[in-house]
Protein backbone atom coordinates (compact mmCIF):
# COMPACT_ATOMS: atom_id res chain seq x y z
CA UNK A 1 0.00 0.00 0.00
CA UNK A 2 1.48 3.36 -1.03
CA UNK A 3 1.59 5.81 1.87
CA UNK A 4 -1.01 8.57 1.49
CA UNK A 5 0.30 11.84 2.95
CA UNK A 6 -1.64 14.91 4.01
CA UNK A 7 0.28 17.22 1.69
CA UNK A 8 -0.26 15.00 -1.33
CA UNK A 9 -4.04 14.91 -0.87
CA UNK A 10 -6.34 17.60 -2.27
CA UNK A 11 -9.95 18.41 -1.44
CA UNK A 12 -12.10 16.92 -4.19
CA UNK A 13 -9.78 13.97 -4.76
CA UNK A 14 -11.51 10.59 -5.00
CA UNK A 15 -10.45 7.29 -3.46
CA UNK A 16 -9.92 4.21 -5.63
CA UNK A 17 -13.47 2.77 -5.73
CA UNK A 18 -14.24 -0.64 -4.27
CA UNK A 19 -16.82 -3.06 -5.64
CA UNK A 20 -18.17 -6.09 -3.79
CA UNK A 21 -18.96 -9.41 -5.35
CA UNK A 22 -22.70 -10.09 -5.89
CA UNK A 23 -24.56 -10.56 -2.59
CA UNK A 24 -25.93 -14.05 -3.09
CA UNK A 25 -28.16 -15.81 -0.57
CA UNK A 26 -25.06 -17.81 0.36
CA UNK A 27 -23.18 -14.58 1.19
CA UNK A 28 -26.11 -13.52 3.40
CA UNK A 29 -26.03 -16.86 5.23
CA UNK A 30 -22.27 -16.56 5.77
CA UNK A 31 -22.63 -12.97 7.00
CA UNK A 32 -25.44 -13.99 9.37
CA UNK A 33 -23.12 -16.48 11.07
CA UNK A 34 -19.95 -14.42 10.87
CA UNK A 35 -21.46 -11.21 12.19
CA UNK A 36 -23.68 -12.61 14.93
CA UNK A 37 -26.66 -10.74 13.41
CA UNK A 38 -29.18 -13.57 13.35
CA UNK A 39 -32.24 -11.53 12.37
CA UNK A 40 -34.06 -14.03 10.09
CA UNK A 41 -35.26 -11.25 7.77
CA UNK A 42 -31.90 -11.48 5.96
CA UNK A 43 -31.86 -15.23 5.36
CA UNK A 44 -35.37 -16.68 5.72
CA UNK A 45 -37.70 -15.73 2.85
CA UNK A 46 -40.75 -17.10 4.72
CA UNK A 47 -40.02 -14.77 7.63
CA UNK A 48 -39.35 -11.83 5.29
CA UNK A 49 -42.67 -12.31 3.47
CA UNK A 50 -44.59 -12.54 6.75
CA UNK A 51 -42.98 -9.22 7.70
CA UNK A 52 -44.33 -7.69 4.48
CA UNK A 53 -41.11 -7.75 2.44
CA UNK A 54 -41.03 -9.31 -1.06
CA UNK A 55 -37.74 -11.14 -0.36
CA UNK A 56 -34.82 -11.26 2.04
CA UNK A 57 -32.44 -8.30 1.80
CA UNK A 58 -28.82 -7.65 2.72
CA UNK A 59 -27.69 -6.55 6.16
CA UNK A 60 -26.87 -2.84 6.16
CA UNK A 61 -23.73 -3.73 8.07
CA UNK A 62 -22.54 -5.94 5.20
CA UNK A 63 -22.46 -2.85 2.97
CA UNK A 64 -20.76 -0.93 5.77
CA UNK A 65 -18.11 -3.69 5.87
CA UNK A 66 -17.55 -3.08 2.13
CA UNK A 67 -17.19 0.65 2.85
CA UNK A 68 -14.63 -0.28 5.52
CA UNK A 69 -12.70 -2.13 2.79
CA UNK A 70 -12.76 1.08 0.73
CA UNK A 71 -11.11 2.87 3.67
CA UNK A 72 -8.59 0.15 4.58
CA UNK A 73 -7.67 -0.12 0.90
CA UNK A 74 -6.64 3.55 1.08
CA UNK A 75 -4.96 3.84 4.50
CA UNK A 76 -4.04 1.46 7.33
CA UNK A 77 -7.01 0.89 9.65
CA UNK A 78 -5.29 2.55 12.64
CA UNK A 79 -5.64 5.91 10.83
CA UNK A 80 -9.46 5.77 10.89
CA UNK A 81 -10.50 8.00 13.78
CA UNK A 82 -14.26 8.08 13.40
CA UNK A 83 -16.83 7.29 10.76
CA UNK A 84 -20.52 6.77 10.32
CA UNK A 85 -23.24 6.16 7.80
CA UNK A 86 -26.97 6.50 7.31
CA UNK A 87 -28.71 3.55 5.70
CA UNK A 88 -30.97 5.21 3.15
CA UNK A 89 -32.27 2.28 1.10
CA UNK A 90 -32.44 -1.48 1.36
CA UNK A 91 -29.82 -3.48 -0.56
CA UNK A 92 -31.59 -6.25 -2.48
CA UNK A 93 -30.23 -9.77 -2.77
CA UNK A 94 -27.96 -10.33 -5.85
CA UNK A 95 -26.80 -6.69 -5.88
CA UNK A 96 -23.15 -5.72 -6.10
CA UNK A 97 -22.16 -2.80 -3.87
CA UNK A 98 -20.05 0.00 -5.32
CA UNK A 99 -18.22 2.03 -2.65
CA UNK A 100 -16.86 5.49 -3.34
CA UNK A 101 -15.14 8.18 -1.30
CA UNK A 102 -14.06 11.77 -1.81
CA UNK A 103 -11.92 14.15 0.26
CA UNK A 104 -14.14 17.04 1.36
CA UNK A 105 -12.03 18.77 4.03
CA UNK A 106 -8.45 18.99 5.32
CA UNK A 107 -7.91 20.12 8.90
CA UNK A 108 -5.84 19.70 12.05
CA UNK A 109 -7.25 18.40 15.33
CA UNK A 110 -5.80 16.81 18.47
CA UNK A 111 -2.30 17.58 17.20
CA UNK A 112 -2.62 15.64 13.97
CA UNK A 113 -3.49 16.23 10.33
CA UNK A 114 -6.79 14.82 9.25
CA UNK A 115 -9.09 14.65 6.27
CA UNK A 116 -12.84 14.24 6.14
CA UNK A 117 -14.16 11.94 3.46
CA UNK A 118 -17.67 11.77 2.07
CA UNK A 119 -18.42 8.09 1.51
CA UNK A 120 -21.27 6.42 -0.34
CA UNK A 121 -22.50 3.01 -1.40
CA UNK A 122 -24.65 2.33 -4.46
CA UNK A 123 -25.91 -0.94 -5.86
CA UNK A 124 -25.01 -1.91 -9.42
CA UNK A 125 -28.70 -1.20 -10.10
CA UNK A 126 -28.10 2.43 -9.22
CA UNK A 127 -29.76 2.51 -5.77
CA UNK A 128 -28.02 4.87 -3.33
CA UNK A 129 -27.92 2.72 -0.18
CA UNK A 130 -25.46 4.24 2.32
CA UNK A 131 -24.20 7.77 2.82
CA UNK A 132 -21.76 8.97 5.44
CA UNK A 133 -18.40 10.42 6.32
CA UNK A 134 -15.08 9.36 7.78
CA UNK A 135 -12.31 11.19 9.64
CA UNK A 136 -8.87 9.87 8.67
CA UNK A 137 -5.51 10.87 10.18
CA UNK A 138 -2.72 11.27 7.62
CA UNK A 139 1.05 11.54 8.11
CA UNK B 1 -45.29 4.20 20.44
CA UNK B 2 -42.36 2.81 22.38
CA UNK B 3 -42.09 3.36 26.12
CA UNK B 4 -39.90 6.44 26.61
CA UNK B 5 -39.08 5.37 30.18
CA UNK B 6 -36.40 3.10 28.64
CA UNK B 7 -34.32 6.17 27.75
CA UNK B 8 -31.22 6.09 29.92
CA UNK B 9 -31.38 2.35 30.52
CA UNK B 10 -27.86 0.90 30.70
CA UNK B 11 -27.28 -2.82 30.29
CA UNK B 12 -25.05 -4.93 32.52
CA UNK B 13 -21.51 -5.02 31.05
CA UNK B 14 -20.93 -8.15 29.00
CA UNK B 15 -17.65 -9.64 27.77
CA UNK B 16 -16.75 -11.44 24.58
CA UNK B 17 -13.52 -13.07 23.38
CA UNK B 18 -12.15 -12.00 19.99
CA UNK B 19 -11.44 -15.30 18.26
CA UNK B 20 -9.16 -15.69 15.24
CA UNK B 21 -11.55 -18.26 13.76
CA UNK B 22 -14.45 -15.77 13.94
CA UNK B 23 -12.30 -13.06 12.30
CA UNK B 24 -11.41 -15.45 9.45
CA UNK B 25 -15.11 -16.35 9.08
CA UNK B 26 -15.96 -12.62 8.92
CA UNK B 27 -13.23 -12.02 6.32
CA UNK B 28 -14.62 -14.85 4.19
CA UNK B 29 -18.23 -13.64 4.52
CA UNK B 30 -17.28 -10.09 3.50
CA UNK B 31 -15.06 -11.14 0.58
CA UNK B 32 -12.05 -9.57 2.27
CA UNK B 33 -8.96 -9.70 0.05
CA UNK B 34 -6.45 -7.94 2.34
CA UNK B 35 -4.50 -10.84 3.89
CA UNK B 36 -3.76 -9.00 7.15
CA UNK B 37 -7.40 -9.78 8.10
CA UNK B 38 -7.17 -13.57 7.63
CA UNK B 39 -3.48 -14.57 7.45
CA UNK B 40 -1.54 -14.41 10.74
CA UNK B 41 1.82 -14.07 8.98
CA UNK B 42 0.58 -11.13 6.89
CA UNK B 43 -0.90 -9.53 10.02
CA UNK B 44 2.43 -9.83 11.85
CA UNK B 45 4.34 -8.49 8.85
CA UNK B 46 2.04 -5.43 8.97
CA UNK B 47 2.93 -4.86 12.62
CA UNK B 48 -0.02 -6.54 14.34
CA UNK B 49 0.44 -8.93 17.26
CA UNK B 50 -2.40 -11.11 15.94
CA UNK B 51 -5.21 -10.87 13.39
CA UNK B 52 -6.74 -7.38 13.72
CA UNK B 53 -10.51 -6.94 13.88
CA UNK B 54 -11.68 -4.96 10.82
CA UNK B 55 -13.47 -1.62 11.35
CA UNK B 56 -17.06 -2.84 11.65
CA UNK B 57 -16.28 -5.94 13.72
CA UNK B 58 -16.88 -4.03 16.96
CA UNK B 59 -20.57 -3.98 16.00
CA UNK B 60 -20.44 -7.75 15.49
CA UNK B 61 -18.93 -8.25 18.96
CA UNK B 62 -22.00 -6.54 20.37
CA UNK B 63 -24.19 -8.99 18.43
CA UNK B 64 -22.06 -11.99 19.40
CA UNK B 65 -22.47 -11.04 23.08
CA UNK B 66 -26.14 -10.06 23.26
CA UNK B 67 -27.47 -8.27 26.31
CA UNK B 68 -28.83 -10.63 28.96
CA UNK B 69 -31.95 -8.47 29.28
CA UNK B 70 -32.87 -8.43 25.54
CA UNK B 71 -33.89 -4.79 25.48
CA UNK B 72 -35.65 -5.06 22.10
CA UNK B 73 -38.01 -7.74 23.46
CA UNK B 74 -38.68 -5.68 26.59
CA UNK B 75 -39.51 -2.70 24.38
CA UNK B 76 -41.94 -4.94 22.52
CA UNK B 77 -40.10 -4.56 19.20
CA UNK B 78 -40.93 -7.08 16.45
CA UNK B 79 -37.62 -7.95 14.71
CA UNK B 80 -39.48 -8.26 11.38
CA UNK B 81 -40.20 -4.51 11.55
CA UNK B 82 -36.69 -3.35 12.41
CA UNK B 83 -34.35 -1.49 10.06
CA UNK B 84 -30.87 -0.20 10.74
CA UNK B 85 -31.03 3.59 10.42
CA UNK B 86 -27.56 4.83 11.24
CA UNK B 87 -24.26 3.44 12.51
CA UNK B 88 -21.08 5.16 13.61
CA UNK B 89 -17.77 4.21 15.19
CA UNK B 90 -15.09 6.10 17.12
CA UNK B 91 -11.91 4.13 17.73
CA UNK B 92 -9.41 3.79 20.56
CA UNK B 93 -6.86 1.01 20.96
CA UNK B 94 -6.85 -1.57 18.17
CA UNK B 95 -8.74 -4.84 18.68
CA UNK B 96 -6.93 -8.09 17.90
CA UNK B 97 -7.57 -11.81 18.16
CA UNK B 98 -6.98 -12.89 21.75
CA UNK B 99 -8.51 -9.75 23.26
CA UNK B 100 -11.49 -9.87 25.59
CA UNK B 101 -13.83 -6.94 24.98
CA UNK B 102 -16.32 -5.70 27.56
CA UNK B 103 -19.37 -3.85 26.23
CA UNK B 104 -21.85 -1.59 27.97
CA UNK B 105 -24.87 -0.39 26.00
CA UNK B 106 -27.09 2.53 26.90
CA UNK B 107 -30.36 3.61 25.30
CA UNK B 108 -29.61 7.29 24.71
CA UNK B 109 -32.86 8.28 23.05
CA UNK B 110 -36.19 7.07 21.73
CA UNK B 111 -38.23 9.27 19.39
CA UNK B 112 -40.75 8.96 16.58
CA UNK B 113 -41.35 10.56 13.19
CA UNK B 114 -44.20 10.77 10.69
CA UNK B 115 -46.84 10.87 13.40
CA UNK B 116 -45.60 7.67 15.02
CA UNK B 117 -45.26 5.65 11.79
CA UNK B 118 -41.57 5.24 12.58
CA UNK B 119 -39.94 4.82 15.99
CA UNK B 120 -36.21 5.44 16.46
CA UNK B 121 -34.06 3.84 19.17
CA UNK B 122 -30.57 5.29 19.74
CA UNK B 123 -28.10 2.92 21.41
CA UNK B 124 -24.57 3.89 22.48
CA UNK B 125 -22.07 1.16 23.30
CA UNK B 126 -18.73 1.66 25.04
CA UNK B 127 -16.09 -1.02 24.56
CA UNK B 128 -12.95 -1.68 26.61
CA UNK B 129 -10.29 -4.37 26.38
CA UNK B 130 -8.85 -6.68 29.04
CA UNK B 131 -6.39 -3.94 30.05
CA UNK B 132 -9.17 -1.46 30.72
CA UNK B 133 -8.31 0.62 27.62
CA UNK B 134 -11.09 2.05 25.48
CA UNK B 135 -11.23 0.34 22.10
CA UNK B 136 -14.14 2.33 20.79
CA UNK B 137 -17.61 3.73 20.95
CA UNK B 138 -20.45 2.80 18.66
CA UNK B 139 -23.77 4.50 18.05
CA UNK B 140 -26.63 2.54 16.51
CA UNK B 141 -29.94 4.02 15.42
CA UNK B 142 -32.64 1.39 14.97
CA UNK B 143 -35.81 2.24 13.05
CA UNK B 144 -39.05 0.40 13.82
CA UNK B 145 -41.79 0.43 11.15
CA UNK B 146 -45.20 0.68 12.83
CA UNK B 147 -48.61 0.05 11.30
Amino acid sequence: MATITYHAVDVGETLPPHESRPITRHVLALYCGASGDHNPIHVDIDFARKAGMPDVFAHGMLSMAYLAQLLTGWVPQDQIRQWGVRFIAITPVHAKVLCTGRVVEKFEADGERRVRLAIDAHTDGGIHTLSGDAIIALP
Amino acid sequence: MLDRSFIGLETEPRSVAVEASQLRFFARATGENNPIYFDEAAARAAGHAALPAPPTFLFCLASLAPEAENVMARLGVDMGRVLHGEQSFTYGERICAGDTITLTTRISDIYDKRGGALDFIVQDTEATNQNGQSVGLTRTVIVVRNG
